[in-house]
């Protein structure tokens, strides 16, 4: 808490009104800024002098603001979350620019991810690929005791690596294909290392990829960017399991 | 037929045919090499051993390979142009961590690849593009018969500037390709783990390096004077 | 009015066993024919969506994300408690139940938590079958750790991602239901309005929060699962998003909010840096097991670095005061000693909010590595928002609000006093009494979502006609009139201030007469202070935009209108409650050793309130507390 200079930043952001107008870059000015500012602080001060000014504030999809929702999404200088290591942009500090910087915010870019307004983008697609097989089918009660079936410390662990997915599309935005293979990568791969997802594990690569496909994310090339972008460092591992998953799939 | 129209069942056959085209590769240039010597009778020899196979095997092998670099071309273009259409807008400033000039070249590299196939194949297989140096018109003694001379027409091929520009070129062309196109093959068949990724990826750009070198070298001993028919 | 919760007779280790024996059942083939709506999809609106699905119910969900995933559930860290017993170190059901009344200071029903430790055995199985990864020992047994104070070691968890991994768990479980067609989910939508026909709760009323449009759907029951609202205090724990709007639309519409006055305030939270904060983050409290609270002895010593503060200059406090305990005193105690310090003006760090964690102690005993390996990951979240290294120099941390015990009035059943209304998860008032225990939010919510509603609904339904009442009945008119009329004021005020000037003005009301500790005085004040922010809130904010378009502004003003009624009541809750209980602590009523003074005698009851608009009291309605199982005592931790 040493410094208590504040910065000045231009900030050239992304303003679309709606799906259906085409947007354009609008320039702004972020004043009295301390290096303790989250990003999204950063944000809300320029709101806030907005609204003053009678215009009207930038909009960004948040929540949680600690970095778990998977809510927030905004590409900073080309890099979704802001490219600081494992960081999701509710928790990139403005620390890490200098007065005087030049700051473009931009949506997600991706063909499944539309943008409904200024920063944010309908990731319903995300959602669709859960749907198409992202479970075990186990009813409501009327299931084995916890302890019935073991799972090995390490298999549980990478398990878990896996499930750490915050679902919030920065591997989509990364990708130059626009691919979602990490994340649905991350989902084959947890279900299919724990033994209660196997029995539909065949079904759930199949399904998932199918889905995956038809929402209109790209193929992947293995570029590894996602891997890059992802706040939560998803390892681009999973997209090798899931291909092996697919691939065993083909003689289930 | 759900394979074939799956984003991870196409990747797949580009993996396939891809790294099967590797492996002529490396082949190709073992073969190649015999023209410093090592086999008794240079790459005369060797050429000669290879056209001494059964026309079927022959025959085979090419629609093999020509089915290959079909089908490999196909899916492609086809998955390019898919994975364009997945991004439809460009961020106003790039910024990579990962992804390299070669990973995001591959259907130029893979294009300029191909239109050098076509001209190479016209050049030693076909051997319509200098006529005068052709091989199968310009028979040498060898052994006890007489054979097509392909080393004189590597050499003859070589000795001008031109030609060696255009397969250096194609030979970085290659190196580009391979050097994403090798370790991404193992990912794509799910071989591969975070121990073993980033050392696939070295091990992918060491053998593209190797082949760039091998190949390159051909030519480049041969317009210096080294190499001599 | 005196409530009756309704609950079951009879030993109580039979009563949840008897009272599903003893409702209902709704006939398979009917099922399919009625409408329930889940408002809120986290741990107990989504485990429930998916299990009244999966039932054969017609389910409509509504949350305001983009995604059922993102609900506020999926913030908690440490661990979900059940009574499995596995590491044999004496837990039970009873045991459960016990701690959890008691942590709460006995002002909970004793029937609820029964029910509540008995299905938390169940819990488990379930989330396990769902492919949720809860830490395993080498053998591939489940994990236990002991938390919050515990005498057992009973909470699961994984990493410090349970609420994370239990949410996905739930929601992986309502996409299979959105996939079959049984549960509709509506994200993006914002319930505003609870729709009542005749006393009977038969639809809601939402804006699309992209579209603009505000949508009435009707029901044959509607269940609230919309989560805590301490945001009432600005800054909190929670997620920027979390309100109290839906409850406080259901309370205008004559449900009967219960204890409004407990909350939590959690003690290990990262202290605000400046006025422009937006919220607070928690880091886990299993840091205390470490880590030692102090402050300066002296004014003089505020500036300088800790390490130049002597040893003899310094004040732990906690190990002071509390000498059994120490650091590990319950969350309220740690909670408003360091506000205390803070308020004798010992804080440190900006403003003077703040006191030091400090690990120089453990590292010295156990080495840096070792405190590493137990918290590193804390210690990396700590350094990303306040850019200090807590291994070299002392973690700042201040209490910050957290959690909500208080929430919509419902009986044994989760019915409000509004039939067919039904409300779940920390929404409802019911197991947590005036204070929650570490890792039992996320067992209620689930126990509601899994295991009681899937029966207890069943129970009303058989008693209504399925769509007997349409959304073109008048009342859903005449709803959408109201909603679209408040949304037209908003728009039309063109006042000088924003929003959030307005929440935080409120939110520092709240904190300083409303917050940890409160005494007469400050309640009266800010019972003045409230209505006065309210009038000028209704004169003078500014919200752009309009009413047809995604605007997050909009969105705000009527979250933060409804803070500024909600708030009041709160208050009037607080000053009402002659007494100190878990999170409600009155300076008044205190012993002489500052510990939490009840009283028994006049307030052994859960206090539900009825609002009748801003310019009237509200009502207060009774529903006594009867202990047979577990007895009363005091709670000491000394
Ligand atoms: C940082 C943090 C850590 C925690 N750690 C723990 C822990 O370790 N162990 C533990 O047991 N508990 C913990 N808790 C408490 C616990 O997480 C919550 O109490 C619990 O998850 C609440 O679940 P819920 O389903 O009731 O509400 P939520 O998960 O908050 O869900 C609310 C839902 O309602 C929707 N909603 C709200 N209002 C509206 C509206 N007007 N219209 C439409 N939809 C609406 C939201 O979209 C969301 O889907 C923690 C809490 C926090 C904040
Ligand atoms: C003939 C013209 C060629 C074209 C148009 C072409 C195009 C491409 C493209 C676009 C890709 C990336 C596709 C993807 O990863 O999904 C690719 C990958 C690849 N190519 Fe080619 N290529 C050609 C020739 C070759 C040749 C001659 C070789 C080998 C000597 C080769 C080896 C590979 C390999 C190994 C891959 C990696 C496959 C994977 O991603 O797993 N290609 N090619
Ligand atoms: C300096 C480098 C090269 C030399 C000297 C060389 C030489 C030759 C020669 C002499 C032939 C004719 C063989 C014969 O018909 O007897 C041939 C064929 C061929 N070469 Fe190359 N080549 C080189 C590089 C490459 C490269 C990089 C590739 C592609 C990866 C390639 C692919 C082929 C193919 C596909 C054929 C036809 C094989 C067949 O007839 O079945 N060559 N090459
Ligand atoms: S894989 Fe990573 S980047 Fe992709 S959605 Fe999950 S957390 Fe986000
Ligand atoms: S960046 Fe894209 S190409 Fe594949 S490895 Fe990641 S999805
Ligand atoms: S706002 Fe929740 S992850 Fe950023």
């Amino acid at each position: 808490m040493s410094d208590h200079k504040t910065m000045t930043l231009t900030l050239i952001v992304w303003r679309q009104k709606n799906a259906t107008v085409p947007g354009k870059f609008e320039t702004y000015t972020a004043k009295n800024i301390t290096s303790h500012h989250s990003f999204l602080e950063m944000l809300d001060c320029v709101n806030e002098d907005l609204i003053a000014a009678g215009k009207e504030p930038i909009v960004f999809d948040h929540d949680c603001r600690e970095g778990i929702c998977g809510m927030c999404s905004q590409v900073i200088n080309g890099a979704p979350h802001g490219g600081q290591d494992r960081t999701t942009v509710c928790q990139l500090h403005m620390r890490k620019f200098k007065d005087g910087d030049t700051i473009y915010i931009e949506p997600w870019r991706a063909r499944a991810f539309p943008i409904i307004k200024d920063l944010i983008v309908d990731r319903a697609a995300l959602d669709t690929i859960i749907q198409a097989g992202g479970y075990t089918s186990c009813h409501t009660g009327g299931v084995p005791d916890g302890n019935a079936i073991l799972i090995p410390k390490p298999i549980a662990e990478e398990a878990t690596d896996a499930a750490e997915c915050i679902g919030c599309g920065a591997c989509v935005a990364g990708c130059p294909n626009g691919a979602a293979m990490l994340f649905t990568s991350a989902k084959v791969s947890q279900l299919a290392l724990l033994p209660q997802g196997r029995a539909e594990a065949a079904t759930r690569v199949k399904n998932m990829t199918a889905a995956m496909s038809q929402c209109g994310f790209g193929n992947c090339t293995n570029h590894y960017e996602c891997m890059a972008a992802c706040p939560k460092g998803i390892n681009v591992k999973f997209i090798a399991r899931m291909n092996r998953e697919f691939i065993k799939a083909q003689f289930a | 037929m759900q394979f074939i129209s799956s984003s991870i069942g196409r990747k797949i056959l580009m993996a396939v045919t891809g790294q099967a085209m590797v492996l002529f590769a490396i082949i190709h240039l073992l073969g190649n090499s015999s023209i410093f010597g090592w086999l008794n009778g240079g790459i005369n020899a060797y050429a000669e051993h290879l056209h001494s196979m059964p026309l079927p095997i022959i025959i085979g092998f090419r629609l093999v390979l020509l089915a290959m670099v079909c089908v490999h071309i196909w899916f492609g273009i086809q998955l390019t142009l898919e994975n364009r259409g997945g991004r439809p807008s460009d961020y106003a400033v790039k910024f990579t961590q990962k992804a390299s000039f070669a990973s995001e070249n591959m259907i130029w590299t893979g294009t300029l690849l191909g239109l050098f196939l076509l001209y190479h194949l016209a050049h030693f297989t076909f051997q319509v593009i200098s006529p005068e140096t052709a091989a199968l018109k310009n028979l040498v003694p060898l052994h006890d018969a007489m054979v097509p001379n392909v080393l004189g027409m590597v050499v003859a091929g070589f000795k001008n500037i031109l030609v060696t520009l255009i397969y250096s070129g194609a030979m970085v062309a290659l190196f580009l390709h391979l050097s994403h196109g090798i370790q991404s093959f193992f990912q794509t068949m799910g071989w591969s783990c975070d121990k073993s990724q980033p050392l696939l990826v070295k091990f992918g750009s060491l053998v593209a390096l190797v082949l760039f070198l091998g190949y390159v070298t051909i030519p480049l001993t041969i317009i210096a004077g080294i190499l001599k028919g | 009015m005196i409530l009756d919760g309704k609950c079951p007779t009879g030993p109580i280790e039979k009563t949840w066993d008897k009272h599903r024996f003893d409702l209902k059942l709704v006939n398979p083939a009917n099922k399919r024919k009625y409408n329930i709506i889940m408002v809120g999809t986290g741990l107990a609106g989504g485990a429930a969506a998916a299990s009244l699905g999966e039932l054969g119910y017609n389910v409509q969900a509504f949350c305001y994300q983009d995604s059922p995933r993102r609900a506020h559930s999926i913030a908690a860290q440490g661990g979900i408690n059940a009574a499995k017993n596995y590491p044999s170190d004496g837990d039970s059901i009873l045991r459960l139940m016990y701690d959890t009344i008691k942590g709460g200071d006995f002002r909970a029903r004793e029937h609820d938590v029964w029910r509540l430790a008995q299905v938390s055995n169940n819990i488990i199985d379930q989330c396990v079958a769902q492919g949720v990864p809860f830490a395993r020992d080498y053998a591939g047994y489940l994990d236990n750790r002991s938390f919050g104070g515990a005498q057992v070691s009973r909470t699961f968890y994984s990493r410090g991602l349970t609420g994370q991994q239990l949410l996905l768990g739930a929601y992986s479980a309502l996409s299979r239901q959105i996939k079959a067609g049984t549960v509709k989910m509506h994200t993006r939508r914002e319930m505003l309005d609870l729709v009542v026909v005749d006393g009977v709760a038969r639809g809601i009323t939402v804006r699309n929060l992209v579209t603009g449009e505000i949508e009435t759907h009707a029901a044959d029951a509607v269940c609230l699962a919309s989560g805590g609202y301490v945001n009432v205090f600005y800054l909190s724990t929670n997620a920027k998003g979390c309100s109290v709007t839906a409850n406080w639309s259901a309370a205008k519409k004559g449900a009967f909010f219960a204890n409004p006055c407990y909350t939590q305030i959690h003690p290990t939270c990262i202290p605000q840096a400046g006025e422009y904060q937006s919220k607070l983050t928690l880091m886990s409290e299993s840091l205390r097991n470490d880590g030692r609270i102090w402050v300066p002895k002296n004014k003089a010593d505020i500036g300088k670095l800790p390490a130049d503060v002597p040893e003899a200059d310094r004040d732990y406090y906690l190990e002071r005061k509390y000498p059994s305990f120490g650091n590990l005193a319950p969350r309220d105690i740690a909670s408003r000693n360091a506000k205390e310090a803070c308020d004798n003006g010992l804080g440190v760090g900006p403003g003077g909010r703040g006191v030091y964690l400090d690990f120089a102690d453990s590292i010295k005993r156990l080495s840096e590595d070792t405190i590493r390996e137990r918290y590193g990951n804390l210690f990396e979240m700590y350094e990303k928002i306040t850019d200090e290294n807590g291994y070299k120099r002392p973690m700042r941390i201040y209490p910050a609000p957290h959690y909500a015990m208080g929430g919509l009035w419902v009986d044994y059943n989760l019915m409000s006093n509004i039939p067919g209304l039904f409300v779940l998860g920390e929404a409802n008032f019911s197991v947590h009494g005036a204070n929650r225990l570490g890792a039992s939010a996320l067992m209620q919510g689930l126990s509601d979502g899994y295991f009681v509603i899937p029966y207890t609904i069943g129970g009303y339904l058989v008693t209504v006609k399925p769509g007997d009442v349409k959304n073109d009945h008048p009342e859903f008119k005449k709803s959408v009139e109201d909603v679209k009329a408040r949304t037209n004021k908003f728009l039309n005020i063109n006042g000088k201030k924003t929003i959030t000037e307005f929440h935080r003005e409120l939110g520092k009301v709240m904190w300083n007469d409303v917050g940890m500790a409160r005494s007469k005085e400050s309640l009266t004040d800010a019972i003045k202070k409230i209505p006065a922010i309210r009038e000028e809130f209704w004169q003078n904010v500014k919200v752009t935009g309009s009413g047809a378009e995604l605007n997050q502004q909009l969105e705000g003003a009527g979250r933060v209108a409804d803070f500024l009624e909600f708030g009041e009541l709160l208050a009037k809750d607080a000053l009402h409650r002659e007494e100190s209980c878990g999170g409600h602590f009155r300076v008044e009523h205190q012993l002489p050793d500052g510990e939490a003074k009840r009283n028994d005698a006049d307030f052994s009851y859960v206090g539900a309130w009825e609002f009748k608009g801003n310019d009237k009291e509200p009502e207060l309605h009774k529903e006594p507390l009867k202990f047979e199982t577990i007895h009363l005592a005091v709670r000491s931790y000394k």
